[in-house]
């Protein structure tokens, strides 16, 4: 236990500014955002702290805070940080004012905005810190309101049906999620997610919840499932996702495909795979076509789009797909003789990258098509640009950037994931890095069309005419995301130094079938 | 043995003052106030009346008690009460009177009341055949003469014509019942009749006896099917009338009936005869119960006229009432009179209202009672208890009444015999009654005043009497001991 | 502990006050009314500081009443009826500050109020059998006249409903425990001496009795599919009846089940446990289905009931010490998120805009005339989702929990019912609040002449009922334990032995 409760300051700062700001109605747009900006950047300064503080290489849980809660259902508020979830915190710490900045401009009520806004963000952060079932679930479901709202009342025309489907999918897997943990207390007694990593460890979960025989230890593993699988979004759960990235304002797609969608891939790695090995390894195969499918019909669907925000959108669950291929593959090849550590490790590590890096160029890729739709009106189809590098030169370089890490170029962020988690596949399940290959083409494919059309050629469309090239506003979003592209890019090891012993311990330790 | 003549005058001192009293209110009238209004007679004649039952009910209380001039005459803990409930009612009647139009002959009027809760009174303590019938026609006859007096409305008359025919043929079927009895069992006296019946057991010609008794009987309470007078007369008769009707009459038959069919009951619940089986009469008795039960709920729900809604409801707990009296062989009169004299409260505070605002516009159909609550918010409050209670809602002593008699008639023998299965029934029907009765509170409480409607004045002593009527029921809700503590 | 009795007499007597000081003034019936409900729920608070949790019933009255029957007056506590006798008072608070605008015959309103409000403190002190019955028809009354007289859609029909299934409801417990007590041969009406008489009984007898007398009580509660009585008397009554309706008197039923029927007869639980518990589940889907296709704003919010009641029949069913003691919770719950959800539509939006109709109300831009109600709405409706953080959660989580162990299937529909839920209440709050209004066009693209519109602003007392209520749901929701301390020895009782196999694991 740390003298200053680091970890629940982190959850809870954004909150208080939330509070701030909805106490406060006569505050005017200036200083609601400043505000805002000034506590969501409160989580950057607090994220630092902990980084300076935090020891890669032990692996346990550090910055712990527990303390006795409910005794009638042995719930104790329990936080703690490792490596992974230090990682999705330096991820939200960073995108969360980067997305707060990129809505500066054209948001109406920017204190209801602001205060929303940081209510997700705390919410965001407890998922990732809190190790007990009661508090994680609150976290987990208290984020829904707030982006129902931020979608709801400043997205686009189709906000209303699209906010609606993406709250009701999500719920509705939380109900499994609820279902499922549970019987999971049902079984063993407890919610802490530490103990019961390790009675899925040692195989007393298992064995506990096959006394009740039947189909129902596979439905608790179906429910758990199924309430991340909805948040990824897995193929073929992932139908919300589109329209609901592409009617929401810039400012919070950015935040949802950076952070939120990072929820889920959390949860896999946090719960259910500590969990349930056993019917993760059996299942193993179907859900690496699932992951495929995700992977390659994303893309595929990505190419399609004439949207550019559903494009990205769907290029989103393209990537995300890669996390789950990587591990699904480890699922299904564990146990096999030759199912080297090192691919294991390989596939872990590029999974924990790819989540950082998606969420960061990702996130700078909505933010230059929200420019594009700035600039033309509130258009934004493919057709509806055309030479835009000529008359936006910068914004042209910038917007290339984010592009190329997001297709995976070497020397920018995104190819160091997507390498080793090929690298970590072909190594567990050749075949299925060979058809997840297909994604890649497409990728590129609908990527470099995305380049062509919008920067090349002759100036038409919105870029016909006035055409500004980027404000500061614009390089205050994009500069910081830029920098870290091409750092990240060359110098992978600034975040691998953070989790590869925590990785390593996974390979060696963690359950596999 | 000579007869103890001065035993008997001694013992039926109310029933003395009664008389005088009705003699009192003739002559009175007759000489001195008869040049007053109606009203100022009424109330003269309504003075005395009231202080003659008054009287009565102090000698009854103070009285004699066990039998009296050789068994003719019984004064246990039921009898004692049935008298005393029974003035009780006749007090609230008379209170009530106050609050009706006045009628043309008013003293005749009081004092065919008195004279009618004289005979009431009789039959409460009789335990012989003759002073029974004689008592039941003295009785029967003050109530038709009561029925058709209101002589302004061809109702009234068809009413007491109505009453007078029914009631004439069922004294018929009694006394050819009471002279079989006396036949098979060679006596009139109920204890030396119960030793004969208990001895002869299976006698055809007992059976028939009982049977015509019960036709009788059935008559006399308004039990289905012997009912068909009850609702033009409950809707023809002047409403203090009808109140002493529904009431006294009740009480008092049910208590005559009751000892004729359990020749020897215990006096308390406590010495329960030890009985084989039961008797021969249980399943007549139990049918007419169960039809009382049926018809009566089920004819009140189509009823538009507050009277024969009050009449069918009568009818339906005349039902239960009969199942007290099938109870009360094993465990005493307790929850019959119980039960008896809360309805009757209930009752006559009823009618009294009725009577009230009749007298201020006309009170025929339910929906005349509409916006009582702003006409005179005494009157719906007294209502709401009275039907209330009626519908069995506690605290109130309807209630607890039926609450007695239906624990009473499940203890009998379970669901092997039909007391249980009676016992059912009557709850299920409780929920129908209560819809009839929420009709009829819907026009009191909720439904606003017609447009004509102006608020209705109380008369003080009407309203000291529907105040008391209500607040007895509350009591006898809240503290039932008082009542059964008796038996 | 001696002060609990004193909420039924206070009560009562504030009930004969308003009514005799509302025919002078309005206003000094409300303050008598506010006084009442509140001095009522300050002893129940009192109470609640000094209680010692254990398991049984520990008497605070304990007088001979019929003793010819067998009847005590017999007034006792345990952490379940403490719960609820806390929740009554504060609904019966709420229900005051939200019935402040009513100008017509008030005094009689709070006097119908008042009384029923004691009917029900009554029904949660009662140890002795009769007197639980008593009290509870005592509540039946109240319910119509409040309704026909103050109520709006069908009114009459509506209050002649509830009244009726209500009473029906309670002559069947009256069928049943006089059975028992006069077949089974019991001394008085004990709870202990009734299931003693009942263990006499045929086996055949006891599903009977059992079945006559759950039922009954289940009827109240809103059991599927004897529940149709429950969204039209909701909907008819104002809104402060509704709110202690919906709240309180549906847990009257379900309070029935579990203290009087439960113990009743083991043997008769066994036999009905499975229908029971089908019902219950079904009950919860169907009720959530229909609300999610209603047109009118407050039918949502009954049907919700029912469905929310669903679960504490579930968790009754379930029959074991975690699914009862999160059944209490969540009538605990739900109590307070009813009244919330029924005192927006009816008092906030309701008796401003007088229409209820979904269709209506979304041409209303009401997020801008009513921003209180909206944030109120907004955060009843994600309580009444089961959100974590409000008291719905721990809840259903318990439920949840207790159900599994007994049997997974029920858990899984009852998961089901909780996306239902979801999917109606997120229906209600964008119709109502987040809608945006067609705005019709006129040809050359010129925007109609729209009236400005003005609502009453929301008024103190409503603001402080929604910050009672509010407040109480999220205290619950993180604190949870503060009922579950009082609750969990409550069922340790040995009159739930038999009943409640399976403790706390």
């Amino acid at each position: 236990m740390s003298a200053l409760p680091l970890l629940s300051t982190l959850v809870f700062t954004p909150w208080l500014g939330a509070l701030l700001l909805a106490a406060l109605p006569r505050l005017g747009g200036p200083a609601s955002r400043a505000l805002a900006l000034a506590f969501s950047l409160s989580t950057l300064a607090l994220a630092l702290l902990a980084l300076r503080g935090f020891d890669p290489a032990a692996t346990g849980y550090q910055f712990v805070e527990r303390h006795d809660w409910i005794a009638a259902l042995n719930v104790h508020y329990h936080l703690g940080l490792d490596g992974l979830s230090l990682l999705l915190v330096l991820l939200t710490a960073l995108l969360a004012p980067v997305s707060l900045l990129a809505s500066w401009r054209g948001v109406a009520d920017p204190r209801l905005f602001g205060a929303l806004f940081l209510l997700l963000q705390g919410a965001v952060l407890g998922v990732f810190l809190a190790l007990d079932f009661f508090h994680w679930f609150a976290f987990w479901e208290l984020s829904l309101i707030p982006a129902y709202f931020l979608i709801r009342l400043w997205g686009g025309p189709g906000a209303g049906p699209a906010a609606y489907q993406f709250v009701i999918y999500t719920i509705g897997g939380s109900a499994f999620l609820l279902l499922g943990f549970a019987a999971i207390f049902a079984a063993t007694g407890t919610l802490d997610f530490v103990q019961l990593a390790r009675l899925g460890a040692d195989g007393t979960l298992a064995a506990r919840l096959a006394a009740l025989g039947g189909f129902w230890p596979k439905a608790v593993f179906l429910g758990i499932f199924l309430g991340f699988a909805v948040k990824v979004p897995l193929y073929p759960l992932h139908t919300w996702l589109p329209p609901a990235y592409a009617e929401a304002p810039t400012g919070v797609s950015m935040f949802l495909t950076g952070v939120l969608s990072k929820m889920g891939v959390y949860g896999f790695l946090r719960l259910l795979w500590p969990l349930f090995p056993g019917p993760l390894h059996a299942a193993a195969g179907p859900l690496l076509w699932l992951a495929l499918g995700g992977v390659v019909l994303g893309a595929f669907a990505a190419m399609r789009q004439t949207d550019l925000k559903r494009m990205i959108a769907y290029s989103s669950v393209n990537h995300l797909s890669y996390c789950l291929l990587a591990l699904f593959a480890i699922a299904a090849a564990g146990g096999r003789p030759g199912a080297g550590r090192g691919a294991v490790a390989a596939a872990l590590s590029g999974t924990l990258l790819q989540i950082f890096n998606h969420g960061v160029s990702a996130a700078a890729l909505f933010y230059c098509i929200g420019v594009l739709e700035a600039r033309a009106g509130g258009r934004r189809g493919l057709d509806d640009f055309g030479g835009v590098r000529a008359a936006a030169p910068i914004f042209a370089g910038l917007c290339g950037i984010a592009m190329f890490a997001s297709l995976g170029l070497p020397g920018l962020n995104g190819f160091v994931g997507e390498f080793l988690i090929f690298r970590g596949v072909w190594g567990l399940v050749p075949w299925a890095a060979a058809v997840a290959c297909l994604g890649l083409f497409a990728t590129a494919f609908f990527l470099l069309t995305f380049w062509q059309r919008v920067f090349h050629g002759p100036r038409a469309g919105a870029a016909a005419g006035a055409f500004a090239d980027l404000s500061g506003l614009d390089f205050a979003v994009l500069g910081p995301l830029t920098a870290l592209m091409f750092l990240l890019g060359v110098l992978p090891q600034l975040l691998t130094g953070l989790f590869n012993p925590l990785i390593t311990s996974w390979a060696a330790h963690l359950p596999l079938p | 043995m000579s007869p103890d003549f001065a035993g008997l005058f001694g013992a039926l001192r109310p029933e003395a003052s009664l008389v005088l009293g009705a003699l009192a209110v003739l002559g009175l009238d007759l000489s001195v106030f008869r040049r007053r209004a109606p009203e100022a007679r009424l109330r003269l004649a309504l003075g005395v009346g009231i202080l003659a039952v008054l009287a009565a009910a102090a000698w009854a209380a103070a009285g004699a008690r066990g039998p009296v001039f050789g068994g003719v005459l019984i004064f246990d803990p039921l009898a004692v009460a049935a008298r005393l409930g029974v003035l009780g009612l006749t007090l609230l009647t008379l209170g009530v009177t106050r609050g009706a139009a006045a009628p043309r002959h008013p003293a005749e009027y009081v004092a065919i009341m008195l004279l009618a809760a004289t005979g009431l009174l009789l039959m409460a303590a009789a335990q012989q055949l003759l002073l029974a019938f004689l008592a039941l026609e003295l009785a029967s006859l003050s109530l038709y003469v009561l029925a058709g007096f209101d002589r302004d409305r061809p109702e009234s008359a068809e009413a007491a014509l109505k009453y007078f025919l029914f009631g004439g043929m069922a004294a018929a079927f009694l006394l050819f019942g009471f002279s079989l009895v006396y036949g098979a069992t060679g006596s009139i006296d109920l204890p030396v009749i119960a030793g004969q019946m208990a001895r002869q057991g299976d006698n055809p010609l007992l059976r028939v006896a009982l049977v015509m008794i019960l036709v009788g009987f059935g008559f006399k309470v308004a039990a289905a099917p012997f009912h068909l007078w009850a609702p033009d007369v409950y809707e023809g008769a002047p409403a203090p009338s009808a109140a002493l009707i529904a009431s006294a009459s009740k009480l008092a038959g049910f208590t005559l009936f009751t000892r004729l069919l359990w020749p020897d009951l215990p006096g308390s619940a406590g010495s329960a005869a030890a009985r084989s089986g039961e008797p021969g009469w249980f399943p007549a008795v139990a049918l007419v119960a169960a039809a009382s039960l049926l018809l009566g709920n089920l004819a009140a729900l189509a009823q538009t006229s507050v009277r024969r809604l009050l009449a069918y409801s009568a009818i339906a707990h005349a039902g239960a009432l009969l199942l007290a009296v099938m109870a009360a062989g094993r465990f005493g009169p307790g929850p019959l009179f119980y039960y008896a004299s809360t309805y009757g409260l209930a009752t006559v505070g009823a009618f009294g209202v009725i009577a009230v605002v009749a007298r201020a516009g006309r009170c025929e159909a339910i929906a005349d009672l509409a916006g009582l609550y702003r006409r005179s918010p005494l009157l719906a409050g007294c209502l709401t208890v009275y039907i209330l209670s009626l519908a069995g809602i506690p605290p109130l002593a309807g209630f607890f009444g039926k609450f007695a008699v239906f624990a009473a008639a499940l203890r009998l023998d379970g669901l092997a015999g039909p007391a249980g299965w009676l016992a059912l029934l009557a709850i299920a029907l409780s929920a129908v009654a209560l819809y009839y009765y929420l009709i009829v509170l819907k026009q009191a409480l909720v439904a606003p005043p017609a447009a004509e409607a102006r608020s209705i004045p109380v008369p003080p002593l009407a309203a000291l009497a529907l105040l008391a009527a209500a607040g007895l029921i509350l009591w006898f809700g809240l503290n039932p001991t008082a009542l059964l503590g008796h038996f | 502990m001696s002060l609990l009795p004193w909420t039924i007499t206070l009560t009562f007597a504030g009930a004969l006050l308003a009514l005799v000081v509302g025919r002078r003034s309005a206003a000094a019936a409300r303050w008598v009314a506010l006084l009442t409900a509140a001095g009522g729920w300050s002893l129940t608070l009192l109470a609640a500081a000094r209680f010692v949790p254990g398991p049984g019933l520990q008497t605070l009255v304990d007088a001979a009443w019929i003793p010819g029957l067998g009847v005590r007056y017999h007034l006792a506590v345990d952490g379940i009826s403490l719960t609820l006798l806390v929740l009554t008072g504060l609904v019966a608070t709420a229900g005051v500050l939200f019935s402040w605008n009513i100008g017509e015959r008030t005094g009689e309103f709070f006097a119908f109020f008042l009384t029923l409000v004691a009917g029900v403190y009554g029904v949660f002190l009662s140890a002795d059998a009769l007197v639980f019955f008593v009290f509870y028809e005592i509540a039946i009354v109240p319910k119509y006249f409040l309704i026909a007289i103050w109520g709006s859609t069908n009114r009459e029909y509506g209050a002649m409903k509830l009244a009726l299934y209500s009473f029906a409801g309670s002559a069947l417990v009256l069928a049943g425990l006089l059975w028992t007590y006069a077949v089974g041969g019991a001394h008085g009406f004990g709870f202990g001496e009734l299931a003693a008489a009942a263990a006499t009984l045929s086996p055949h007898q006891q599903v009977v009795v059992f079945a006559l007398v759950f039922f009954g009580f289940a009827t109240l509660a809103g059991i599927f599919p004897l529940h149709t009585w429950a969204p039209t008397g909701h909907v008819a009554a104002p809104t402060a009846a509704s709110m202690l309706l919906a709240g309180v008197v549906m847990k009257l039923g379900a309070y029935g089940c579990l203290r009087v029927a439960l113990p009743l007869s083991p043997l008769g639980f066994a036999f009905w446990q499975t229908p029971i518990a089908w019902l219950a589940a079904i009950g919860i889907v169907y009720a959530g289905l229909v609300a999610l296709v209603q047109q009118d704003l407050k039918f949502v919010i009954g049907y919700s009931s029912v469905s929310h009641m669903g679960f504490v029949l579930l968790g009754l069913a379930a029959a074991n010490t975690r699914a009862a003691s999160g059944a209490v919770l969540q009538m605990f719950s739900h109590g307070v998120i009813a009244g919330l959800l029924f005192a927006v539509v009816g008092r906030m939006i309701y008796d401003r805009t007088h229409t209820r109709m979904l269709a209506e109300l979304r041409a209303l831009p009401l997020r801008r005339l009513l921003p209180f109600a909206a944030v109120v709405f907004v955060i009843a409706g994600f309580a009444s989702m089961g959100l974590p953080g409000f008291s719905g959660f721990p809840a259903e989580l318990t439920i949840l929990i207790g159900v599994w162990r007994t049997a997974p299937l029920w858990a899984a529909v009852a998961a089901l019912g909780v996306l239902v839920a979801a999917a109606f209440t997120l229906r209600a709050i964008q119709l109502t609040f987040f809608a945006t209004p067609e705005r019709p066009s006129l040809p050359g693209g010129a925007r109609p002449f729209e009236p400005v519109l003005h609502l009453a602003p929301i008024t103190l007392a409503e603001k402080a009922g929604a910050v009672l209520l509010i407040g109480a749901t999220v205290l619950v929701g993180l604190r949870p334990d503060l009922l579950l301390d009082w609750i969990n020895p409550a069922l340790q009782s040995p009159l739930f032995h038999a009943v409640l196999k399976g403790g706390a694991p």
